[in-house]
């Protein structure tokens, strides 16, 4: 059996993204690999409660300058597009908050006066409960850049297992980071002009990336039906609509997962899961 | 000039629709929308477009074919695992250039990438300055710092001394280029423990940017309980409390009619105003509204 790695993700923020994920891995038959990339934020282990194990630091190699080889040409800051050192006449001052760690300083340094230091910049943690083994990562408050720690918890994937990963909100680098290599992406919104403008932006990005994709629609009512149009004419399928229920809010408020607060929704998450995997297996065609 | 910067941390608290708001009781600000991957304030303030400007990324490394022997060098150097057999992928290219400053035989160029747009308006309650990055795109922290200085000059041109900012969720490089410096963030919350978990990293950040934080619960009796929860987190953490809205689902219906819920004739009208006035206070000490 291959891997299957679904993505949750959303352009806009709260529409029920970790809901649906913590849902769907609840729902599954089967042992699940549930990743939280929504590292800035992380909020499934909240519904999961898994019992974290393991824990592990993610740092970034950023500049370490030996002021006794270094000339001070000043051809590292030179190359350094994102202004993370600068030279001055007896003295290289480093930035280690605005290095993106791409080793021009250190490779091109014509002294070779540069070699590296380790900075921190998250967590990642990892435990389990129940049929799923999960892993979160967390960004250092303070801290810019999350891509290098979903990229980190990425590489955790293991064969043969089905995956479930929680992306962040939005629709630039975390989002990419998090969706590239998935086998399908199920994007969760709400019947609103923001989130209906929000998905359109968010399937722009899957369809970058030619991944399957399909939709639920979380909060549904009657009043806007603009968000189903668009599904219809972008060749998207609904694959569910959660209809607007105060107890599912009630429930998630106290960290009770939809699931447990309806049960009934139990074997909607599992059509959902079925239909995704028919897609990956290549049964259907879908959004391409 | 004041500048108030709206963030909450977990997304979809509400921060856009009582932004919008805001934007109805108070006369002479900029509004902002730092929001660059998912704007939405655009769609409850009906702007006119005035004026379209391209944003530029940093530019991103193409190899030339003719000149590429396909030695492999770029592809051992780039940290980004960006370039595949001679291929850079420009998704996950963040233009450091090394690539072209390494390859023997200077067969990569670095070209630049339109990411984005930025856009200044007019609306109903005054000028809002506001961008779309490209989907897929990078450096929406610059794009953030952009739009931010360009609300900035407006006021100052305009005479104004407030700007409203309707900020990014999250922790991370938008959040942090929202924040900077601002006079001013209030943090709109909802009473989940979602909510609370977010809320606390979020008031970590500000006192690490050290800027001043006030919270909003929004929703607030979706969870008693909770609200009360945060009130004492607030306590302890010596952050005043500007107030709490109730639950109303004239929100989601303004929000998909794409109008403010100052314009809709919902109960929580009161509430609102209430919290703005708390923030302005807190704001502008001196002042009366």
């Amino acid at each position: 059996m291959e891997n299957t790695i679904i993505t949750i993700a959303s352009g806009k923020g709260g529409t029920g993204k970790t809901t649906v994920a913590s849902c769907l891995a609840m729902s599954a038959r089967q042992t699940v690999q549930f990743l939280d990339c929504d590292v800035e934020e992380p909020n499934a282990h909240i519904f999961l409660k898994p019992r974290l194990t393991r824990e592990e630091a993610v740092s970034l190699d950023i500049p370490h300058v030996d002021h006794n080889k270094c000339s001070f040409c000043g051809r590292c800051a030179e190359i350094c597009m994102f202004n993370a050192l600068a030279v001055l006449a007896d003295e290289v001052l480093t930035f280690p908050e605005l290095c993106h760690s791409c080793g021009g300083c250190w490779t091109l340094c014509p002294e070779k006066a540069i070699t590296t230091n380790r900075r921190e910049i998250g967590l990642i943690k990892s435990g389990s409960a129940e049929n799923i083994h999960f892993t979160q990562g967390e960004l250092q408050v303070g801290t810019a850049t999350s891509p290098p720690i979903i990229k980190a918890m990425k590489k955790t994937i293991q064969k043969n297992s089905l995956v479930i990963i929680d992306a962040p909100p939005g629709t630039s680098c975390p989002v990419v980071e998090t969706m590239e290599g998935s086998d399908f992406v199920l994007l969760v919104t709400e019947p609103t002009a923001m989130g209906l403008n929000d998905l359109a932006i968010a399937l722009q990005v899957v369809r970058v990336l030619d991944i399957p994709c399909g939709v639920i629609i979380n909060r549904g009512t009657d009043v806007y039906s603009k968000v189903e149009t668009f599904c219809r004419e972008n060749n998207l399928p609904v694959l569910m609509k959660i209809a607007v229920d105060r107890a599912i809010a009630e429930a998630y408020a106290m960290g009770i997962p939809a699931v447990e607060a309806k049960p009934e929704l139990r074997e909607d998450f599992r059509k959902v899961l079925n239909h995704i995997k028919g897609v990956t297996a290549g049964e259907r065609t879908c959004c391409h | 000039m004041k500048e108030l910067v709206v963030i909450s941390g977990k997304g979809g608290t509400g921060k856009t629709s009582i932004v919008a708001s805001f934007a109805s009781l108070l006369t002479n600000k900029v509004m902002v929308d730092c929001d660059v991957d998912a704007a939405n304030l655009h769609l409850l303030l009906s702007p006119k477009i005035e004026e379209r400007h391209q944003f530029y990324s940093l530019p991103k490394a193409m190899i030339n074919r003719e000149k590429c022997n396909g030695c492999g060098l770029c592809e051992d150097t780039c940290r980004f695992e960006a370039i595949k057999e001679s291929t850079v992928n420009p998704l996950g290219c963040e233009g450091c250039a090394v690539c072209s400053r390494i390859c023997p035989e200077n067969a990569i160029e670095m070209v630049d990438t339109v990411a984005g747009e930025w856009f200044k308006s007019n609306t109903t309650y005054g000028p809002l300055v506001h961008a779309r990055l490209g989907a897929a795109q990078e450096n929406s922290g610059k794009l953030v710092t952009m739009v931010r200085s360009q609300a900035a000059k407006t006021a100052k041109k305009l005479g104004y001394d407030y700007i409203i900012t309707d900020g990014p969720p999250g922790i991370g490089c938008p959040v942090i280029a929202s924040i900077g410096g601002a006079s001013l963030s209030l943090i709109i919350t909802e009473p989940s423990l979602s909510g609370i978990h977010d809320l606390e990293r979020t008031i970590d950040l500000l006192e690490f940017f050290g800027v001043p934080a006030m919270v909003c619960v929004n929703r607030w009796d979706i969870c008693p309980e909770n609200t009360e929860h945060i009130k004492e987190i607030c306590r302890k953490r010596k952050i005043p409390f500007a107030g709490k809205i109730a639950y109303d689902n004239m929100v989601m219906l303004a929000a998909s009619r794409g109008k403010s819920v100052v314009e809709m004739n919902s109960r929580i009208i009161d509430e609102i105003i209430k919290v703005w006035e708390k923030v302005f206070e807190v704001l502008c000490p001196n002042m009366k509204l």
